[in-house]
């Protein structure tokens, strides 16, 4: 077997923070280990002040809480409250995306509605009437109805999940307890549930993991995606291209980072506006990249460059060229203020909710978004203005990425082979073999795995066992730079039946060349149009989604919204590998129901596994058992 | 003999709990909080270092025969006749570091504020009134023990004894044993 090396990005990057004798997240890892057994197996608990209380392993020290919290209740309990986590990061992002659209529609704030087909696709799934009418009309029936579930107290259903989520998951949903009405009362009561005194009871904690994380899937994932799209379009397919290389050394270089796009749109809006400024300072242009999640956004609608994912954030500024960093909503390191302090970055902190000690904090509220735009913009022209002229240090690592991979784009694909059943060429591929199966590839770009190539490597033995990729998140910054996201990328890494697919598909629908063998579907809250995805197609097949020849994979978790993102696939029957282990390991119990009992509750199971072709060779099994569930060979 | 630290690194789990537990030892007023006033702070005389997928608190071992104290120019690695500890007599200490380089253990280390050797002195204030050093007190599971070498040999021919006979010891969970096979992985 050949080594596997550290990825070339990161190798260049690290070696210029070396020359520049700049301490990095890998420094800082080094110092912190070894790492507390207690915190990675999940047994130790903070929740109260008889604590903290932590659980011997091994049988000798305490073998309960001081309460006489069980080592099982203690991790359920924790790995809830991770969940919770996540899931009110998405709900959040959700409602702040609402209520942007609400402004705009009541004239307050400067965005327009693009996405006006979006609007009429769900205004048939929610019976909203379209015959006659403004879109503007439309949409503020939909906003509505996704309003009302923040504000209901009747316990009806929640809209967003009822009307949304594939019927016969919804059965079972149901059945298990796991539906859902008001999104903030779910959330409120899993810290109510987890706090001093109440739930002790590890699997009543780990059912309603599920349901915070279907929270999480429809209320946070798909009405966030739903409204996005209202707001900005949905993304069609695009061509861009991925790492630092993307930064120009003569241009003004703003990098957009963090999750959400009403902040980067305006960005990019306002960087074609005052282009001409900064010429005039000596530039040759803007050129606004895209970092992280409000990166993928962008290259998603508007095919702008990726330059970094989450843990290349601090590095990037140490090419010296980035001109401003700014940032919004989760996943933003507090130590991007002090690198860049060291250079003439700008590090601007836009939401209220995240403040940064050293970074200049420009408001972003929507109804003052150009004002805001132009400010944080001219901000990064100053700096360019003092930067001009100093030696920068760019390693020149860019690769070509396809991006844009929505639902409706892919759909659109398809119908040019086949127009009245565009699923059929992908279907008919699944059933003779060609495509053994699919694997949503998402999540983190995690230090403790980047130097192995975890997610890159993971997917290379994917192709060639001729499973299809779909992914988001940082994921695709990862399979970007390592030109996955090509034709190319087909003809090096698939399998035979996956390469012939690919090449068939890409010809006839006039591309001139095969499909990328990995498919760019967006940031990381668009996990729900991987869920659209496969839920369109078990749709096709007249079968649930659980039962499709179809995995998950969170190959390199940091966030706790990965957590409930995993919960959230794992509701729907979808089983998820993940590395590294969730803290759970404390718990034997908690452990077997998670990778074990689920099956039998909603049809899926996790599995841990931290080396890339065993993680493959796990999933491609699980596929082939889903795929003989099916009477496929 | 005079009881020694052993140390099960089986059982350990990282979670440094002695290291702070060393350093309020140490402190003015023996208290976290007040350890924390301290100026200069408290230093912490037990590292935990990561080996693979395990990890181990290293210290001074308090040899019989110490290679420090016949390292030393000047007298000042001392040997408690009382507790049979070896001990750092700072007012004696030049700061040559000869401890430092001959120590096999990582035992002695710098104190960058003091510029002295620094190391373990086995807690006599504690073990004194009968208390175990701070550091196997604070382990919350038990990897570190205090005890005489013939009560640990003891142990040892005992399990060897168990395992002869084929009596099986008390397995850790099978979660826990996988939790140990990924430690250091990631």
């Amino acid at each position: 077997m050949k080594p596997i090396e550290i990825p070339i990005v990161e190798k260049s990057l690290l070696a210029i923070a070396k020359s520049r004798d700049m301490g990095t997240a890998r420094d800082r890892l080094a110092a912190m280990k070894p790492q507390c057994g207690f915190g990675e197996l999940g047994t130790c608990c903070r929740t109260c002040y008889m604590g903290p209380c932590r659980i011997d392993p091994f049988g000798d020290g305490p073998k309960e809480g001081i309460c006489g919290l069980s080592a099982d209740a203690m991790v359920a309990r924790n790995l809830l409250r991770e969940t919770v986590g996540g899931t009110a990061s998405h709900v959040g992002h959700a409602r702040h995306v609402l209520l942007t659209v609400r402004d705009a529609l009541d004239g307050k704030a400067p965005y327009q509605i693009k996405g006006e087909a979006k609007a009429l696709t769900l205004a048939k799934l929610f019976g909203v009437a379209t015959e006659g009418r403004a879109a503007a009309d439309v949409v503020r029936d939909l906003l509505n109805i996704a309003l009302q579930d923040f504000g209901r107290q009747d316990e009806q259903p929640n809209n967003w999940v009822s009307k949304r989520a594939p019927a016969a998951e919804q059965e079972l949903w149901k059945r298990l307890g796991l539906m859902y009405s008001n999104p903030h009362n779910e959330i409120e009561m899993a810290m109510h549930a987890t706090s001093m005194g109440n739930d002790a009871d590890p699997v009543s904690m780990l059912m309603r993991l599920l349901k915070v994380s279907l929270v999480d899937g429809w209320t946070g994932l798909t009405l966030t995606v739903d409204f996005q799209d209202i707001l900005f379009g949905t993304p069609e397919v695009t061509v861009t291209e991925a790492a630092v290389g993307v930064l120009e050394k003569d241009s003004v270089n703003i990098a957009a980072h963090g999750h959400n796009p009403v902040l980067s749109e305006k960005i990019l809006e306002w960087a074609g506006k005052l282009d001409a400024e900064a010429v005039a300072a000596g530039a040759e242009r803007i050129n606004v990249v895209g970092v992280c999640c409000t990166g993928n956004e962008l290259s998603m609608r508007h095919g702008v460059k990726l330059a970094a994912h989450n843990s290349q954030t601090e590095l990037i500024l140490t090419t010296g060229a980035v001109d401003a960093m700014v940032v919004d909503i989760q996943c933003i390191w507090p130590q991007l203020a002090q690198v860049a302090k060291c250079f003439d970055t700008a590090f601007i902190t836009t939401d209220d909710m995240v403040r940064i000690p050293d970074a200049r904090h420009i408001g972003f509220h929507p109804e003052h978004a150009d004002e805001s735009a132009q400010e944080i913009i001219r901000a990064a022209i100053d700096s360019f203005k003092r930067r001009r002229g100093k030696p920068v240090d760019i390693p020149q690592h860019k690769t070509t990425a396809v991006a844009g991979l929505s639902v409706e784009s892919i759909v659109d694909i398809l119908s040019k082979v086949d127009a009245a059943d565009p699923l059929k060429p992908v279907i008919d591929n699944v059933a003779n073999g060609n495509i053994h199966g699919f694997a949503g590839v998402v999540g983190c770009s995690s230090i403790k795995f980047r130097d192995k190539a975890m997610t890159e490597e993971m997917v290379k033995a994917l192709l060639k066992q001729n499973v299809l990729v779909v992914t988001t998140g940082c994921t695709a910054h990862i399979c970007g730079q390592a030109g996955l996201l090509t034709g190319a990328a087909t003809d090096l890494y698939c399998g035979d039946g996956l390469k012939a697919v690919l090449t068939a598909l890409g010809n006839a629908a006039g591309l001139g060349g095969p499909l990328p063998p990995v498919w760019h579907m967006g940031a990381c809250v668009d996990n729900s149009r991987i869920v659209d995805l496969l839920g369109a197609v078990a749709g096709r097949l007249g079968v649930k989604v659980g039962q499709l020849p179809a995995v998950g994979s969170a190959p390199e978790l940091v966030q706790e919204k990965a957590i409930s993102i995993g919960g959230s696939f794992l509701a729907l029957g979808v089983s998820c590998h993940i590395a590294p282990a969730p803290r759970v390991l404390g718990g034997p119990l908690v452990t077997k129901i998670l990778t074990e009992d689920l099956q039998g509750i909603t049809g899926a199971i996790v599995h841990v596994e931290l080396e890339a072709q065993k993680a493959a060779d796990w999933m491609v099994a699980h596929i082939a058992e889903k795929r003989a569930g099916l009477g496929l060979k | 003999m005079e009881k020694s630290i052993f140390t099960f690194i089986e059982k350990c789990v990282a979670c440094k709990g002695c290291e702070i537990a060393c350093a309020v030892e140490h402190s003015s007023d023996k208290t976290l909080f007040g350890a924390l006033a301290d100026n200069p702070r408290p230093r912490q005389r037990v590292r935990v270092e990561a080996a693979g997928a395990y990890s181990y608190p290293a210290r001074c071992q308090h040899c019989q025969e110490a290679a420090c104290i016949a390292a030393c120019p000047m007298g000042a690695m001392t040997r408690d006749p009382d507790t049979h500890a070896v001990y750092v007599d700072s007012h004696k200490c030049v700061g040559c570091w000869m401890c430092v380089m001959v120590c096999p253990f990582g035992g002695v280390s710098a104190d960058p504020v003091a510029k002295k050797a620094h190391k373990c002195d086995r807690c006599p204030e504690r073990t004194a009134v009968g208390l175990d050093p701070a550091c196997v007190a604070a382990c919350p599971t038990k990897a570190m023990v205090f005890a005489t070498p013939e009560e640990i040999a003891e142990l040892r021919r005992q399990a060897t004894a168990a395992a002869a006979a084929g009596i099986a010891t008390t397995p850790v969970a099978s979660s826990v044993a996988a939790w140990r096979t990924m430690k250091g992985g990631a």
